[in-house]
């Protein structure tokens, strides 16, 4: 997987894992059967692909992955408050989006340090749009790949306090995509549950805006 | 949409919250919810340590827990329909209170067979009736319970036993939390009324603001 990517800073993500761990893996192959109660029989197989996909990463390697995500979209927002030219209910959107990705960044930051880890450094950015549309667009892609991101990741975090921050995340990410997509005219929940993506998937999304 | 463009007038949760009822009648709703020992109040079963769960009520460890989100699944997805039925929203409003109706109602299915296929008993549909007397409130009451149910979800995460269960929690969490923003859009709320960082809520918390709602 690490050949794949052209950026270092994502693949030091991987590398700069813990020790294996795979007895979230174990016990969901054996609960297979019970994921296919829930999306039916043909998710099986990709959700547990999902899941085994990052269970080597521990929780230091899980925060760091969620900490890239909010590096790219708390630099996307920063920006967009004066590139994407955002006016009245929009403005006070992207300054409410931009302070809650900084302040994901900062607890990430502050959790990997108090496991022990090393935060992993912000990549640089590019984000090529010239309008609010352009703006807008992306955002959704960032705001649902954000959430599938993180309920992906969820069932692998070990620490129990780690889960629950999270959770509280990812509720947030959840909450601005639905926002960014009412302002696309877009149904702001378009499916009764948000799939998860692994982390190969995750990477894939976002690998064009790393310089 | 002109109509809920109008509504600016906070929504007061805490208020709501407040309207809890007494232990009894938790209990009773408790015990509506396929518990066989009712006359015991939710107090026991937030006792921490000694095996207790808060959703022991519901049944041992991730049946208890998916039973609670189904109970509250059914509520959602009950006044939703009551919702549609009573002719109070029209055009887009209504295609929006449709769809996450329909959303709410996947969710009971999917909670439904999961209680299952663990070789559990899914918990009986509760009885509730919803004030439903103008476009205001019902927007209110339902961006209450979108919020409400939000954090009921962020409160179990962290309770639940198997990865895949965790996995469909958070795959439906996550989709409460869009209603939750939508709704609070529509009320002229912060979409983030907690801030960055969504606040989980307990059980006892969450019975007691559904209980003014449940008939016997």
């Amino acid at each position: 997987m690490n050949e794949q990517l052209k950026t270092p800073e994502l693949a030091a993500v991987e590398v700069d894992v813990e020790g294996g761990d795979l007895s979230r893996g174990d016990v969901i192959l054996k609960g297979a059967l019970a994921a296919g109660a829930i999306y039916g029989s043909a998710m099986v197989s990709p959700f547990v692909r999902k899941a085994l996909a990052m269970s080597e990463s521990g929780d230091v390697g899980i925060l760091n992955f969620a900490l890239t995500l909010e590096y790219l979209e708390s630099t996307f927002y920063a920006e967009a408050k004066k590139r994407a030219k955002p006016s009245g209910e929009l403005k006070a959107l992207v300054d409410l989006i931009a302070s809650d990705e900084q302040q994901h960044v900062e607890a990430l930051e502050a959790t990997i340090k108090k496991l022990g880890g090393k935060p992993v450094a912000e990549p640089k950015f590019n984000f090529e749009y010239n309008d609010t549309a352009g703006f807008l667009k992306l955002a959704q892609t960032f705001e649902d790949t954000g959430v599938s991101a993180y309920n992906g990741a969820g069932p692998m975090i070990k620490s129990k306090e780690v889960l629950a921050a999270a959770g509280g995340i990812v509720q947030v990410e959840a909450r601005h995509a639905a926002a960014i997509r009412l302002q696309n005219k877009e149904e702001p929940a378009p499916a009764a549950f948000d799939s998860p993506l692994d982390e190969k998937q995750v990477l894939k999304a976002v690998e064009p805006f790393i310089v | 949409m002109a109509d809920i463009k109008q509504l600016k007038d906070p929504v007061s949760r805490r208020r709501f919250l407040a309207v809890g009822g007494s232990t009894t009648a938790v209990a009773a709703f408790l015990a509506a919810c396929g518990d066989d020992s009712g006359t015991t109040t939710t107090t026991d079963a937030m006792k921490s340590g000694g095996g207790a769960s808060e959703t022991a009520k519901f049944g041992k460890g991730d049946i208890g827990i998916l039973n609670y989100a189904l109970t509250l699944e059914y509520l959602e997805t009950a006044f939703y329909a009551d919702v549609v039925k009573s002719g109070l929203f029209k055009g887009a409003d209504l295609e929006t209170i449709r769809k996450f109706g329909q959303e709410e109602a996947e969710h009971v299915q999917a909670l439904t067979a999961a209680v299952k296929q663990l070789g559990g008993k899914p918990a009986p549909e509760p009885k509730a009736e919803f004030p439903l007397e103008n476009a205001k409130s019902v927007l209110e009451l339902a961006g209450t319970v979108e919020n409400l149910g939000a954090a009921a979800y962020l409160g179990q995460a962290a309770n639940i036993q198997s990865p895949e269960v965790l996995a469909s929690a958070l795959a439906i969490h996550s989709v409460e939390g869009r209603h939750a923003a939508v709704l609070n859009t529509l009320l002229g709320e912060s979409i983030t009324p907690d801030g960055a960082f969504a606040k989980p809520a307990d059980v006892k918390t969450v019975l007691k603001s559904v209980e003014p709602f449940l008939v016997e």
